[in-house]
């Protein structure tokens, strides 16, 4: 936890130096040390040579900071390799993109209306856990087709299932939500419905039916990945206009600008900062050994600033009109999450800017990553906030 | 106005025309069955991947060094792939076929 250092719409580049100077960061994490990729190139590369960088390790290896003390439950399909990873993500596709329905947009509009309207008739509030956790959980009842009353336990859980303020990995939370799951499973099993547990539970992949525990694997994935990094884009993305308010403005008149407008905010932002792979093999990257059953990251926030593809790169231009950032990953295990991220942002963004005249920000508490020899900005613990209507 | 055909994986034949925007926003627009369109147009998410004929290739002409990137590191491409939403509707372009690739 830190305090205010920047402007709050400033996310500044934590890798710029390394980036240029050698490509490879480097971060102890529990004694199983990661070697960062920095550069868009390199990153792409790894993130599509999955037989030499695996997902399929342990499992909570390929997350930093590692989850192999706190979880044995494979997280599927994010911890499986190909050919596998092929039919487990054949099966869920469809299901994730439900979001371009029109009956499943008119319902988000409605969750974000209501959330809009309440902010604009408090005096201020803190838009991490008033706005954005609430928003997330309740979007995340359309995702799983459950009832909007389960969004209230996911809400009071608070804003980081994983971590707390004294650790960045906390056991004990992660066991609410593990046992939440479990839970949750065990009463789709005995009176199945029309939510993601039930239709995952009736599901075979290749032949066979999906077990608990493929089940639970999905579902903890669907909570944990989609959770901290939409509430961070959520937030920034308040954050950004508050001190940018032509851009918001400019969303008002040019409404058709919305989706390159919300690409190059989730470019800016990389609410994700990396992921891991492990190396299946002796290799090098980028001039640099790896070796053999060793961590490397894709580090996706780096990858979005590199200057030889993005001009400009510390800048926030929506009028990017080619902009192939990494936010949401490259190549096989790209973010199934990604077409409901984007339109809660894109419906979002919209909706302030026919609503809100003005965003002011009272208070900010910097959540900063440390990330060895790096500390990057990625979101806010806190952050106070006054919305005031047009 | 440019009238096209998108032959779906599916092996189905879609003919949809118009006169503006990009051949992405065309085919999503069309609910062309594979052109997905995930990143609105930007060359991130590689989901309007398009085969073209060698000829029309040609007209249409090869892809910015960006979008070459992408391609490299799709295993469906060719040397006649292009990602859809970097080719803009036109009359350049009217009358040809483009098969959505895998
Ligand atoms: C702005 C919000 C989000 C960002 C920036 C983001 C980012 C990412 C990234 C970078 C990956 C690639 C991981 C890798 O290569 O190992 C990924 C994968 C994934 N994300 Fe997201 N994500 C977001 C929202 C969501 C949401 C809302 C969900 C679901 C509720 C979700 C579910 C997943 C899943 C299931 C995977 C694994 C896909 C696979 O392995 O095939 N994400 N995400
Ligand atoms: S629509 Fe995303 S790359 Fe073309």
């Amino acid at each position: 936890m830190t305090l205010k250092t920047t402007s709050v719409s400033d996310f500044p580049d934590a890798f710029a130096d390394k980036r240029a100077e050698t490509g490879v960061g480097y971060m102890d994490d529990q004694q199983d040390p990661v070697d960062m990729l920095l550069r868009l190139k390199d990153v792409r590369k790894a993130a599509h040579s999955a037989a030499t960088f695996q997902s399929g390790a342990a499992p909570g290896r390929i997350v930093i900071p590692s989850e192999v003390a706190i979880r044995d439950t494979r997280q599927i399909p994010f911890e499986v390799d190909p050919p596998e990873h092929k039919s487990y993500r054949d099966l869920l596709n469809p299901w994730f993109k439900r979001p371009l329905d029109e009956s499943y947009q008119q319902k988000l509009q409605a969750i974000i209306d209501d959330i809009i309207d309440s902010a604009l008739k408090t005096d201020s509030l803190d838009v991490v856990s008033e706005f954005a956790l609430p928003l997330q959980s309740k979007a995340l009842t359309l995702l799983l087709n459950t009832s909007m009353d389960k969004a209230q336990t996911w809400i009071d859980w608070g804003t980081h299932v994983f971590r707390s303020d004294d650790s960045d990995l906390d056991g004990d939370k992660a066991n609410i939500l593990y046992d939440y799951i479990d839970a949750e499973i065990d009463k789709a099993m005995v009176s199945p419905g029309e939510d993601l547990y039930s239709v995952l539970l009736a599901s075979e992949v290749d032949g066979k039916k999906m077990t608990k525990e493929e089940v639970k694997g999905v579902m903890i994935l669907t909570f944990a990945g989609g959770r901290d990094t939409v509430i961070n884009a959520i937030t920034n993305s308040i954050a950004y206009f508050s001190e940018n308010a032509s851009d918001l403005q400019r969303l008002h008149d040019e409404p058709e600008i919305v989706n390159r407008a919300v690409e190059e905010l989730i470019r800016y932002f990389a609410p994700l900062t990396q992921m891991g792979r492990v190396a299946t093999q002796d290799t090098v990257v980028c001039e640099h050994a790896v070796k053999a059953d060793s961590r490397i990251s894709l580090c996706w926030a780096s990858a979005n600033r590199d200057e030889k593809t993005f001009e400009e790169p510390n800048k926030v231009d929506f009028d990017r009109k080619v902009n192939p950032h990494v936010s949401f990953g490259f190549s096989t295990h790209n973010c199934l999450g990604a077409t409901h991220a984007r339109q809660i942002l894109r419906q979002l963004v919209v909706s302030l800017a026919d609503k809100v005249g003005q965003l002011d920000t009272i208070d900010a508490d910097e959540n900063v990553e440390r990330l060895g020899e790096f500390s990057r900005k990625v979101g806010f613990n806190r952050l106070q906030a006054r919305f005031t209507a047009k | 106005m440019a009238k096209v055909i998108f032959i779906t994986q599916a092996n189905e034949s879609v003919e949809v025309e118009g006169d503006s925007g990009s051949l992405m926003e065309l085919a999503v627009q069309n609910g062309v069955y594979g052109i997905d369109g995930d990143c609105g147009g930007v060359c991130s998410c590689a989901t309007c991947h398009i085969h073209l004929s060698p000829e029309d290739f040609d007209k249409v002409g090869a892809p910015a060094e960006t979008e070459s990137d992408m391609l490299e590191l799709d295993d469906n491409a060719t040397e006649y792939s292009r990602l859809c939403c970097q080719i803009p509707v036109s009359d350049e372009i009217d009358g040809m076929t483009f098969t959505v690739a895998g």
